[in-house]
């Protein structure tokens, strides 16, 4: 693509505006549904339906204090809620918005994915080890130990989209699915990958880093203030991000279900605005997804979380890749 | 191809900027009334035993010495998944297919060696 | 800005974070500097147009050897040196003219003989440092290095479980 820098600049600005947006929004979300399903209220106070509450919550987490530890490293304890949002900031550029509406456009793009996943793990060994805290180290140890076991599963998830697809191109990986998508194609890929989602981003049931029964706040339990807020804003800005990849993935990504079909007549500006609705409202039954199961399901132990990375997901996503590259070259399908 | 990646970079610099003003932010804009009490790390409201940086389980150890040798066989297979395409449109899918099963097969060797050998097990 | 310029910009920073990591007395921070040192290698690659080696060389080295190293870092609680400050600076001042003697006498002998690699052009490289490129030589030519690497990375799991077990009492 031959767009110029200030326009991607000027859409990636807006990307990153949407998603702190979306954020708050989504911890709105959140609170909103678990109220549901615990057949409460939720909050109704701040503005219509509540509706301002997020807003309201941001401007508390400005305006309180920022406690360090005195036994705490200072530099480092600052540098992993840096690193937190930062990479999950960065991840947005990667995902393809709409037809030719992509800001990095990088041939290796699902490989770059990737290799941003694997150093979130930075942010939450560092905020634990930095603390000096009992909790945060026990917390960071055992988060970042999950996301390594479940990164191998995730990738192997990937790769068998990307041997359907043969190509690491993630645009390319989306207009491939213009007739098929690839949950239906690969579906034990797609299952895979979504449970190595929801471990990657520490969701229930993979919250064991914040059990809050045994570890209190996992790794942020020393973080207050605004430090706390960028934690809580990578967490929501991560839900997301994994609900666009799964999407991207696996659900035809910006694609209009059937668009081959009528799409031809269409305008170029209505298309690229009807896909990334599209593309949102997908997302957006993902993120649902994702607080609806926090709510239901309860937590695993952490030896159940490891033997499920290890001996099940493992395993099966190798059987899935090898599986799908013998039907590939002996039946030629795909 | 290395333009390509000029967005990426710049989506970094805005990402790491405003990161840097949500911390400048934490630093100059709430109070600042520091105390010993406030100050120390939280231990379930007793005073707080000693460091916390002492010897953990050997396990994660473990576990991130597997996951290294895991993660560079899954970066071999990349680069066999971009091209089997091609290879199977050139003919040769079944003789690539005898590079690579031996290849995977000699790594589930391993990982069922991890886990009959119980490497991988947290119960104990 | 042309690559070269590029290439000379993440050098500079690559060694001193290099430095940074060999000065630095906590064991952590020394992790830190490394860890950016990665990074700018990966970048140099970038510069030679090599992207797959550039994203690997995050995924494996930040993403999964630095993740060890903080562990084991943290794990055996590092204690940190005591700090630089008795040391004398003019053996500083050696050790850098050492080195760029070093660099300077490694550059006549190399030039002098045929030992210096061969120019490349950059437009070259672009052919030659992508996916599939790389794949299509993995999978022909070097089939069986590849299996002799599958066999080590055996070797090394099972000598991980091994040294693992040996700690542990029982």
């Amino acid at each position: 693509m031959t767009t110029s820098l200030p326009l991607i600049a000027l859409i990636g600005f807006g990307l990153i505006n949407f998603f702190l947006i979306s954020a708050s929004l989504l911890v709105y979300a959140e609170r909103k549904v678990s109220a549901f399903i615990h057949n409460r209220e939720g909050p109704n106070r701040v503005g219509p339906l509540g509706l301002l509450q997020p807003f309201a919550d941001v401007l508390k987490l400005i305006f309180k204090e920022d406690i360090t530890p005195k036994v705490a490293n200072p530099f480092i304890h600052s540098l992993a809620p840096w690193l937190m949002v930062v990479i999950a900031m960065t991840t947005t550029a990667l995902i393809p918005l709409a037809e030719g509406v992509v800001i990095a456009d990088v041939q290796v793009g699902a490989l770059v994915l990737l290799a941003l996943t694997s150093i979130t793990v930075y942010g939450v060994t560092l905020a634990g080890w930095s603390s000096n805290s009992k909790y945060s180290l026990l917390g960071g140890l055992r988060s970042s130990a999950q996301m390594i076991s479940y990164e191998l599963s995730m990738g192997l998830a990937l790769g068998s989209v990307i041997l359907m697809t043969g190509s690491l191109h993630i645009p390319t990986i989306v207009e491939d699915q213009m007739l098929v998508w690839n949950v239906f194609r690969n579906p034990i890929g797609a299952i895979l990958f979504i449970v190595t989602a929801f471990a990657e981003t520490n969701r229930a049931p993979f919250d064991l880093p914040e059990a809050e029964q045994e570890l209190v706040g996992g790794y942020h339990t020393e973080y207050s203030g605004m430090k706390f807020g960028m934690f809580f804003l990578a967490e929501y800005v991560n839900l997301f991000i994994a609900s666009f990849v799964i999407v991207t993935f696996f659900f035809g990504g910006y694609l209009l279900p059937f668009q081959s079909f009528f799409a031809g007549g269409f305008p170029g500006w209505l298309l690229v605005a009807l896909q990334m609705g599209a593309l949102v409202l997908k997302s957006a039954v993902f993120a649902f997804i994702f607080i609806w199961v926090r709510w239901t399901l309860p937590r695993f132990k952490y030896s159940q979380l490891m033997n499920l990375g290890w001996k099940y997901l493992l395993p099966i996503s190798l059987a899935n890749i090898v599986i799908i590259a013998l039907i590939m070259a002996v039946a030629g399908l795909f | 191809m290395l333009q390509t990646f000029f967005p990426l970079f710049l989506q970094l610099l805005m990402a790491g900027g405003l990161a840097l003003t949500l911390l400048l932010g934490a630093k100059y804009l709430g109070p600042k009334r520091p105390n010993l009490i406030k100050r120390q790390v939280y231990e379930s409201g007793m005073d707080p035993v000693g460091s916390a940086h002492q010897r953990y389980s050997v396990k994660f150890y473990l576990v991130a010495m597997i996951f290294i040798v895991f993660d560079v066989e899954v970066v071999f297979l990349y680069p066999w998944a971009v091209t089997f395409k091609d290879f199977i449109a050139a003919g040769s899918g079944l003789g690539v297919l005898a590079v690579i099963l031996p290849f995977i097969a000699i790594l589930a060797i391993g990982l069922l060696y991890d886990i009959k050998k119980g490497g991988l097990d947290f119960d104990s | 800005m042309t690559p070269q310029f590029l290439f000379f910009c993440l050098a500079i920073v690559a060694i001193t974070a290099a430095l940074g990591m060999l000065i630095a007395r906590s064991p952590v921070s020394s992790a830190l500097w490394l860890i950016l040192n990665l990074f700018c290698v990966a970048g140099l690659y970038l510069t030679m147009n090599a992207q797959f080696l550039a994203v690997v060389q995050v995924l494996v080295y930040a993403g999964a050897i630095m993740v060890l190293f903080l562990f084991v870092i943290m794990l055996l609680n590092v204690a940190a040196l005591p700090s630089v400050r008795d040391i004398d600076w003019r053996l500083g001042v050696g050790f850098v003219l050492g080195v760029a003697l070093l660099a300077q006498l490694s550059y006549a002998i190399a030039s002098s003989t045929d030992l210096m690699p061969a120019e490349v052009s950059l437009e070259s490289t672009v052919a030659t440092g992508s996916v599939e490129v790389v794949a299509k030589e993995l999978f022909t030519r070097f089939a069986m290095p590849l299996e002799m690497i599958g066999v080590l990375l055996l070797a090394a799991t099972i000598g991980a479980v091994l040294l693992a077990r040996r700690v542990s009492p029982k």
